[in-house]
């Protein structure tokens, strides 16, 4: 289900490493080395990361069995920030009535 | 306009009006004015807005749908300090979170615009999540401190 997902989602998304871990891969795929390097923590740690990263269906690792390299996996971005854009959007479209009224209220 | 939960039981929205801060709180508090933007999804409207705004004093909203689906929410006021905050409580008629809710909305004003930040601290972790789980208009999401940036940088490149 859609929300089991997100949960997961979120959850894999509060931490900072992970967060990086991210955006970093957003500009293509890494080994577990390569992404251990700009960080200062070590190799198993960095994998205990992908791992929960990998159970969110964040990211994916690829076959070549020495390199294993990682990449993103879109899907749940989206699923994540279509629930974030509607909430954004029914406040935003609250906000936007609000400057409305105040730009006429100043007016006066 | 952000979004972020500042603890396991808060939902905080900031966002930034071209207004003095006078003129934001009036716009929070007189029934005749929240009624022009504290609107449901599109097509809702807000037939009852009653605000007794002292301490103590209660306020009632209550929205109608196209289809004639109501939705009503009670509360009373708690702390009033005109123009820079205002805290009420939150109770909604048929709730879909357990308990009560606080709300606490802070203004602060620079160079003539006013930052709001409208933050809601519910009773339990449950009931926040529950909240944002909750399609109010099919979609409340949480949403965590510079994900938005990163899923804008992600979603992109999809």
């Amino acid at each position: 289900m859609v929300i089991n997902r997100l949960d997961q989602t979120f959850a894999a998304l509060a931490d900072p490493t992970r967060r990086a871990i991210l955006a970093r891969l957003a500009s293509g795929e890494a080994s577990v080395m390569e992404l251990a390097e700009p960080f200062a923590i070590s190799q198993p740690a960095i994998s205990k990361h992908l791992k929960v990263l990998e159970r969110a269906g964040l990211i994916s690792r690829g076959r070549d069995a020495q390199r294993r390299p990682c990449r993103l996996e879109a899907k749940p971005f989206a699923e994540a920030n279509g629930w974030l854009e509607s909430y954004r959007q029914f406040w935003e479209a609250r906000f936007q009535r609000l400057d409305t009224l105040l730009k006429e209220k100043k007016r006066k | 306009m952000t979004i972020t939960t500042p603890s396991d039981r808060e939902i905080a929205m900031t966002r930034v009006f071209d207004a003095p801060r006078a003129l934001v709180f009036e716009a929070l508090t007189k029934p005749e004015l929240v009624q022009q933007w504290l609107l449901g999804p599109p097509g809702w409207s807000m037939p009852v807005c009653e605000i007794d705004l002292k301490v103590g004093g209660a306020y009632r909203y209550l929205w109608r749908g196209p289809d004639g689906t109501e939705m009503g929410v009670r509360g009373v006021v708690r702390e009033i300090v005109a123009p820079e905050r205002l805290v009420a409580t939150e109770r909604f008629d048929e709730s879909w979170y357990p308990g009560e809710a606080l709300i606490t909305s802070v203004l602060v004003e620079r160079d003539g615009k006013t930052t709001l930040t409208l933050t809601v601290l519910y009773e339990s972790k449950e009931a926040r999540d529950g909240v944002l789980k909750t399609p109010m208009d099919k979609g409340l999401a949480q949403s965590y401190n510079r994900l938005a940036e990163l899923l804008a940088t992600i979603t992109s490149l999809d």
